[in-house]
Order: structure tokens, then sequence, then C-alpha cells
């Protein structure tokens, strides 16, 4: 093949992806901050002061990012607690990973519907609760009225569905450990906390900060499961979108939504890349 | 306390932790299969923990009186339709970052990461404009088109890394005796990265089939499953939720099933 065809190749290649993302994420990108600042012809602020003035504006932002403090930190020890003990070999290994991988592949709609019918106040646990005597009537945990008790519930859902993710990647990582790391400092009496401490977790930080990465992304833009789960009176940034464009049809308000979302993940985005670069670089080296 | 009780004490703490995830991740999907065929009145009913009485009405109620079975119908072209458009776009650009050294190619990489890590279906809101323009909205295409831009990043870096992984000799050899890149490529390549190609194109279903924003900001009549279920639920009884959440979950269940191995050879995790 000559060399002068070869040279081309590659870019001929990977173009039509490369174009079709710039006019599918590109091109709205730019229609949605013309959605956000022009009015009839000109830069107006029209946009932004109806919908920072939404009745249901600052709850949502603020609920938004109280769910991605709450969910992350939690989750994140969580998946590293299920990484470390599935990676040991035991009995009945496979079976539980299966499991364990199931919620992963479950969107948050069928997710946030069987966690219903677990916590439903006709729902499996009540039930349970009732017939062995414990309660004597049922909890309720849905209901404008019981909104922290909303707000844990969506956590523990939300926990269930989404851990997953980082366990995946954490585990992932650790399978990538040498062995012989550990048996040295074995070797030289480093207890478990100590392995753990200044081999393992420093090993993992960079499949750490990958998950964490796209959880954090992920989590500005919760959902389903809110919706299905507890609607509007927990109301989140994507869910106001939602409503913005589907019930109201204020497509500029609904832009405005979107954009904070992309704009939030993009800076937490950049932060991370920011401060894992070098980590980055050695791992691929 | 001597070692030996130590150990047996640590085994049982380990077996116990096992245990508690194993219920915490699996019985709410034994729990909710159950009550998707059980009776309203075992639902209802405070005594029956476990339902009884086993109906096929509920689902059969979703599916072909709510439009559940159109929507599902909807749920699996515009999955296949976003395989499609973003293997089509994604293949080439994955074979070029696997088989060429080329300037501005990291950068690629890194931007396909970027993209990857930014909420695309956030991006339907504006779209809901381009598409109303384009006479899009409300098409199954539509949602296809949007599903696909999100899968479309994925599917280059893991196509890349799948034909890094095949041996790029094969290919030259298959040049040597003649055959062009193109041939060569698609009698020697392709066939060895099936496998890896057929999990990558069933993880870009699975998202498509699970994804619920874009599908309803974008549609109003042709909607998706999850979209159908987002608005049916609102209003349903409770009981329908559970037919809801098993008709949604089940091929995500059956894809974890066979595909297990892929799945978590994707991830780069080893099983033995």
């Amino acid at each position: 093949m000559p060399k002068k065809v070869s040279k081309y190749v590659p870019y001929l290649l990977i173009a039509p992806a490369l174009i079709y993302l710039a006019v599918l994420i590109g091109y709205p990108a730019i229609e949605g901050i013309k959605l956000v600042f022009y009015k009839d012809g000109g830069f107006s602020f029209a946009t932004i002061h109806r919908a920072v003035n939404n009745y249901y504006f600052w709850p949502a932002l603020k609920n938004t990012l109280k769910l991605v403090v709450v969910i992350l930190p939690t989750q994140l020890v969580l998946a590293l607690v299920f990484a470390l003990a599935m990676n040991k070999v035991f009995k009945g290994r496979n079976v539980a990973l299966t499991l364990l991988l199931i919620p992963m592949t479950l969107s948050d709609i069928a997710a946030g519907l069987i966690w219903y019918s677990m916590l439903s106040p006709s729902g499996f646990i009540n039930k349970l609760l009732l017939t062995s005597g414990l309660i004597q009537t049922p909890i309720q945990l849905f209901g404008y009225q019981f909104h922290t008790r909303e707000f844990l519930t969506l956590v523990f859902v939300e926990l269930w569905r989404s851990t997953v993710t980082i366990f995946v990647i954490v585990l992932a990582g650790l399978q990538m450990i040498s062995q012989e790391y550990i048996e040295a400092a074995e070797v030289f009496g480093a207890g478990y906390w100590t392995r753990l401490r200044h081999i393992l977790i420093p090993l993992l930080k960079p499949s750490i900060q990958t998950a964490l990465l796209l959880r954090t992304i992920y989590a500005f833009s919760i959902f389903g499961i809110v919706m299905v789960l507890v609607g509007r009176d927990i109301p989140v940034l994507a869910g106001e979108a939602y409503y913005q464009v589907t019930q109201i049809k204020d497509y500029g308000v609904g832009a405005f939504y979107a954009l904070l979302i992309a704009v939030m993940s993009l800076t937490i985005g950049v932060i991370y890349l920011r401060l894992t670069k070098a980590e980055y670089l050695e791992v691929k080296r | 306390m001597n070692e030996r009780t130590m150990y047996e004490l640590r085994k049982l703490g380990f077996y116990t932790l096992i245990f508690i995830v194993v219920v915490w991740m699996g019985l709410p999907l034994v729990v909710s299969t159950l009550y998707a065929f059980g009776t309203p009145d075992d639902y209802y009913d405070p005594n029956k923990v476990i339902p009884l009485h086993f109906t096929f009405e509920t689902v059969k109620m979703l599916l072909f009186t709510l439009g559940g079975w159109e929507a599902l119908k909807n749920s699996v072209i515009v999955a296949t339709l976003a395989i499609i458009i973003s293997f089509i776009l994604g293949l080439p650009a994955g074979y070029s970052i696997a088989r060429f050294i080329f300037p501005g190619k990291d950068s690629i990489k890194l931007g396909m990461l970027a993209l990857k890590i930014f909420p695309v279906h956030i991006m339907a809101v504006p779209l809901v404009i381009l598409y109303i323009r384009l006479h899009l909205l409300d098409t199954r295409l539509g949602v296809a088109l949007a599903h696909s831009a999100g899968a479309l990043p994925l599917v280059v870096l893991i196509t890349a890394s799948i034909f890094a992984g095949t041996s790029a000799e094969l290919e030259e050899a298959g040049m040597v005796f003649g055959l062009t890149r193109f041939q060569s490529f698609v009698k020697i390549t392709l066939p060895l990265s099936l496998p890896g190609l057929a999990a990558a194109a069933m993880f870009t279903f699975v998202g498509s089939w699970n994804e619920v924003f874009a599908a309803s900001v974008l549609t109003f009549k042709h909607r998706t499953l999850p979209a159908l279920m987002l608005t049916l639920m609102e209003t349903a009884p409770d009981y329908y939720k559970f037919a809801a959440a098993f008709i949604m979950a089940f091929p995500a269940m059956v894809y974890v099933a066979v595909a297990r191995k892929y799945l978590i050879s994707m991830w780069g995790i080893a099983i033995k």
C-alpha cells in the first residue's frame, strides 16, 4: 500500500463517527444555549429568569446536589467492601457474582418499580414485619409528609442499583494488582489493614477514580428512580427538565435545566481529569 | 480466644457479609417477579407475605391492553437501530485507533472518553427543537439517533481495544497473499473479534433498552418500554408496578445469564 494513501486512511475511518457526534451532540448543545439565551433575535435573560424563579428550581438543585453528596461516598465504601470480599475465592462465588451483576443491567425505572414492591405499604417487607408481629401498622415510606423517609428510601434504592458499577470497575482493578506485592507485605509482617491502606488502596486509585468519575456524572442526571418512587415530592433537575418539556412545553426552561446538569457534570469531569492525569499516564505506560 | 476460633469467627463473618449482600441484591428480584404473577387479592392481603395464587392477567393487561407490546417492539427496534448506527460509525473508528499511529490519536481518544462521561441524553431537550424541524420528533429513528450518539464513544473505545487484542500480523499476512486491507479485515480480523463485538453490541442494546430520559422527551406516541412505563405508572394500581418491572427486567436478567462472562471480561475481570 502506498504511503500517501495510508496517511489519510485513519482520519477517513474516524471522520464519520466524529461528524456524527458533532451533529448529534455539538449541534444540540449550541441549539440549547441559543434556547436559553436568545429571545426574539437578541440576547436575553428572560428564560433564565423564568427558570430560576420557578418554584421547583432551587429545591431541585438542592436535592440533586444532596443526593450526589450522600450517595457517592457511601457507594464507594460499599463497592470497595464488596470488591474486596468478592476478590476472594469461595464456594458459590459465581452465583453471588451473577446476582450482583443484575442490577447493573436494569433500568432505573425497573429498579424503582422492583423496590416499590418491597417497600410499599402492602409490600413484601411491611407484610413480613406485620405477620412476624414486629410492627402493628405498616411503615409508610412514601408520601409528601414523609419527606426525610422518601429521601432515605431514594438513597437506599439508588445504592442498590448503581453501586455495582463502581464494584465492577474496582474488582477489575483489584484483579490486576499483582499478588506479589501483597505477599511481600505479608512477609514483612503487614497486617490486613496496613496492606489495605498502604498497598491495595493506592494501587486501586486509578480504578476508583474512573468509577467515581462515571458515577458522579450520572448521579447529576438522576431521574427515573426519583420519578417512579417519589415523583415530584423530591424534585430533581433532570425531572424538572422532563416536566418542563413534556408538560409545560417550555423548551427554554427545560434546556436551561439540562444545560445546568451538563455544565455541572463537565466541571466535575474536568476537575477529576486534572487531578488524576498523572496516575492515568502511569497506569497506561 | 485461640487462633482456631478466631479463624472460624472470621470465616463466619465473611460468609455473613456475602449472604447479606446477595440477599440485598437478589431478594428484590425474586419477590417482585413473584408479585408480577401474583393476584391483586394476594397482594392486598396483609397475611400473605408471598403470593400463593398466580395469574398472567396483569402482565397480559400491560402488554396487550395498555400498549406494552407496542412499546416493547419500539424498544427492540430503537435498540437495534442504535446498535446498527453506532457500529457502522464506530467500527471503522475503533479499527483506525487500534491499527494506525497518527497525529491527534490521543486527543481523539481523550475526546471520546470525555463524551462518555458527558450525560448525552440531557442533550435530548435541545434535540426536541431540532427534531421538530427535521420531522424526527416522536419517531423511533429519532430516539435511535440520540441513543447511538450516547453509545458511539463507548463503541469506539471498546471496539478499539477488541481489535487491538487480535493480531495485526495475521491481517498483514493476508495482505501479503494478495488480499486488500478491507478483504483482510473482513476475512480475518472480523471473525476473530466477533465474540467481543457481540458482547459490546449487547451492552449497547441494554443501554438503549434502559434509557428513559431521551426516550420520554423525544416521543409521545411511539414510546419505548421505560418511557411508556414511566407515564403509565403514575396512575396504575400498585400490583401493576411489579408486572411492569418484570417485563422490563426480564431481558436484562436473561442478558446477564447469557453474557455474564463477556460482561465481566469487558471490564477486565477473569472468572475462574
